[in-house]
């Protein structure tokens, strides 16, 4: 693994570079949410921690599977291929939880079947991961997802007055030659040392007291515990906000979309969520998964056990999104919370 | 762009067009294209009627008889309603084959006890239909079937083909409508009751018979209790999970179940695998 220094100075020219990659986009403010957005020239590019918004409200899926596109085009008697406007992007300011995130998204969309629509977007898209500072529903370091090795093309590590630049892919080393003049390639003990200690201050920004150990067991072994389950989906509203904001969920529907002629259309994919009624509905009305209860317990059931079954790890990155988005405070804490026969809570502010 | 898009349905001409019962009819299907389709007995297809959408199809004929492939269809909803509208010349859009079908090698050697309800006859005459034509390959075969009435019944061509037959035993049961069917088909059978009371009639062994059941959800479960019941292992016991299969390829979600995805893992389970996975049934 190579790695460079670039000093905070040089973020302007380093913009200019990135531009030569694809559209430029990162994390901003609008109207009070952090969302990613594109950034042309006479905005400000930032990688710095303090500055980047620390968690946008989507995920990096939003761009690597957009909430709603079309998947084919139709006529009275066939589908055909429909046109797929997939820009290169350079897509800065996501955090590890969320390169995580993309990661298993790679292993869902891109083994046995490939989704194409996935893996074109994913190839046109450089990430450019940036370090943060973790905030009271952060807790990455409990799912062992708040260091990353692999699935960014560059990492900006914020020292301070410079950044450390981990460079992840052939990609990303392209950029480097590109800027050349930017990057510093003497990284001195000093260098070093500043990084060091820089994850241990870092370290104790985590105030998130979620216990995650033994969770796996504890939702096999509390399966039944129907009262737990109750007690959520008493409370859930099947809003599906939490599917939407979790960096790992993807699920979708499709419908065709008939134009006004009535001839020809569109079939159009979007975001699915597991918590509305008719999700597990099969033809003839029968509803496997009824009542809120059952589809909560599968969602965290997939969460946190299931999907260890399918690709190894559970694949919660700890990102806290659903503790700040869910409007009744149903939460990955809270349910593992009462997993561990606890009835503390965090609820967002 | 885009090499290659699984999502994308294939053109299939329908040829002929029978009409089973009230609400179920099986298309005879050809493909435009040159590539060859080869499937397993148990696997399902996604058929498309532009502008409805997609609807998942079990595939009912044998790939031992390769020049056809024959959806049985009830009309449920609305893709399925506007298919029974289609005449024999029109086009319908296709893709697939998906997930794990019968094990229809492992089978081999294997005494055979087929128990199907409704229209869920149709993926294991797939499998009925491959044992005989390859009938050196396989024990003996037992099929049980059971329908609502005498007129819901699929299949009577083969139901009656497979009922002469001296190298298997077929007996078919309805819930309702014995005079009815005496009257009319007399000679032939003419039991009356659900399709769990035949059990003791055809002198199933479960040491020695593997058991493959498919039909509505509620069937299956009697089955099920009544086969554990008369110490058949799971491991011996061959069934088909129901779900809403979107997308055919373990993507959409809507199938999943704990680690597994009906569409991909499935639709063919041994009670082995399903007693492993939490309200499968």
């Amino acid at each position: 693994m190579r790695v460079y220094k670039i000093s905070k100075q040089d973020e302007k020219k380093l913009f200019k570079v990135l531009e030569k990659f694809g559209e430029v986009w990162l994390p901003v403010k609008k109207g009070g949410k952090c969302t990613f957005s594109r950034i042309y020239s006479e905005d400000r590019l930032t990688f710095s921690q303090t500055e980047i918004c620390n968690r946008p409200l989507l995920p990096l899926k939003k761009l690597l599977l957009p909430p709603e596109f079309n998947t084919l085009d139709f006529n009275a008697e066939r589908y055909n291929r429909a046109e797929q406007n997939v820009p290169s992007r350079v897509v800065v300011g996501s955090h590890a939880c969320d390169i995580h995130g993309v990661n298993i998204l790679d292993k869902f969309y891109t083994t046995d079947f490939i989704d194409p629509f996935y893996r074109e977007r994913r190839k046109k898209t450089i990430i450019i991961g940036t370090s943060c500072e973790p905030d009271e529903y952060c807790f990455c370091n409990k799912t062992n997802t708040n260091i990353i090795e692999e699935g960014y093309d560059l990492f900006f590590n914020d020292l301070g007055h410079y950044y450390l630049v981990w460079v992840g892919s052939s990609k990303g080393d392209d950029i480097i030659r590109e800027g050349d003049d930017l990057f510093d390639e003497n990284i001195t003990d000093k260098i070093i040392g500043d990084f060091i200690n820089w994850r241990k201050v870092n370290e104790n920004f985590f105030t998130n007291d979620i216990d995650f150990y033994g969770v796996t067991d504890l939702m096999e072994l509390k399966y039944n515990d129907n009262e737990l389950w109750e007690y959520f989906g008493d409370k859930c509203l099947s809003c599906g906000q939490c599917t939407m904001v979790c960096p790992t969920c993807t699920c979708f529907n499709v419908i065709d979309d008939l134009e006004v002629n009535k001839n020809e259309g569109h079939r159009r994919r979007y975001w699915d969520s597991c918590m509305f009624k008719d999700y597990s509905m099969v033809a003839g009305g029968h509803n496997f998964r009824k009542t809120r209860a059952e589809r909560l317990k599968l969602w965290y059931t997939h969460k946190l056990k299931a999907f260890i079954g399918q690709f190894g790890n559970p694949s919660c990155v700890g990102c806290g999104r659903c503790i700040v988005t869910c409007p009744v405070d149903i939460n990955v804490y809270n349910v593992v919370s009462r997993l561990k026969g606890q009835e503390k809570e965090l609820i967002r502010k | 762009m885009l090499t290659h898009n699984p999502y994308k349905p294939q053109n299939w001409e329908i040829k002929k067009i029978i009409d089973e019962t009230p609400d179920v009819k099986t298309f005879r299907l050809f493909q435009r294209g040159v590539r060859p389709f080869i499937y397993k007995p148990g696997q399902f297809v996604e058929i498309s009627i532009p502008g409805a959408g997609e609807a998942p199809i079990s595939i009912t004929s044998t790939p031992t008889r390769p020049d056809y492939l024959e959806l049985s269809i009830k009309k449920t909803g609305k893709v399925t309603g506007l298919l029974h509208g289609l005449s024999m010349g029109d086009v319908v859009n296709i893709r697939g084959p998906y997930g794990r079908g019968f094990p229809v090698d492992e089978l081999k050697g294997e005494d055979l006890l087929f128990v199907a309800g409704g229209i869920g006859l149709a993926p294991l005459r797939s499998v009925i239909n491959y044992v005989l034509d390859r009938r050196a390959s396989y024990g003996e075969v037992i099929v049980l079937y059971g329908a609502r009435s005498y007129d819901d019944l699929v299949f009577k061509d083969d139901l009656a083909l497979w009922g002469s037959r001296r190298d298997m035993n077929l007996l078919a049961t309805v819930d309702a409508g014995c005079d009815e069917w005496s009257d009319r088909e007399e000679g032939w059978c003419g039991r009356v009751g659900v399709v769990t009371t035949l059990f003791s009639e055809c002198k199933m062994d479960s040491a020695r018979h593997l058991c493959l059941i498919c039909g509505p959800h509620i069937m299956i479960k009697f089955a099920l209790a009544g086969l554990m019941e008369a110490g058949f292992k799971p491991s011996r016991i061959i069934t088909t999970l129901e779900r809403m299969m979107k997308c055919g390829i373990g993507k959409c979600g809507h199938c999943n179940i704990g680690p597994k995805y009906v569409c991909q893992d499935g639709p063919v389970f041994t009670m082995e695998e399903i007693s492993r996975l939490y309200e499968a049934l």
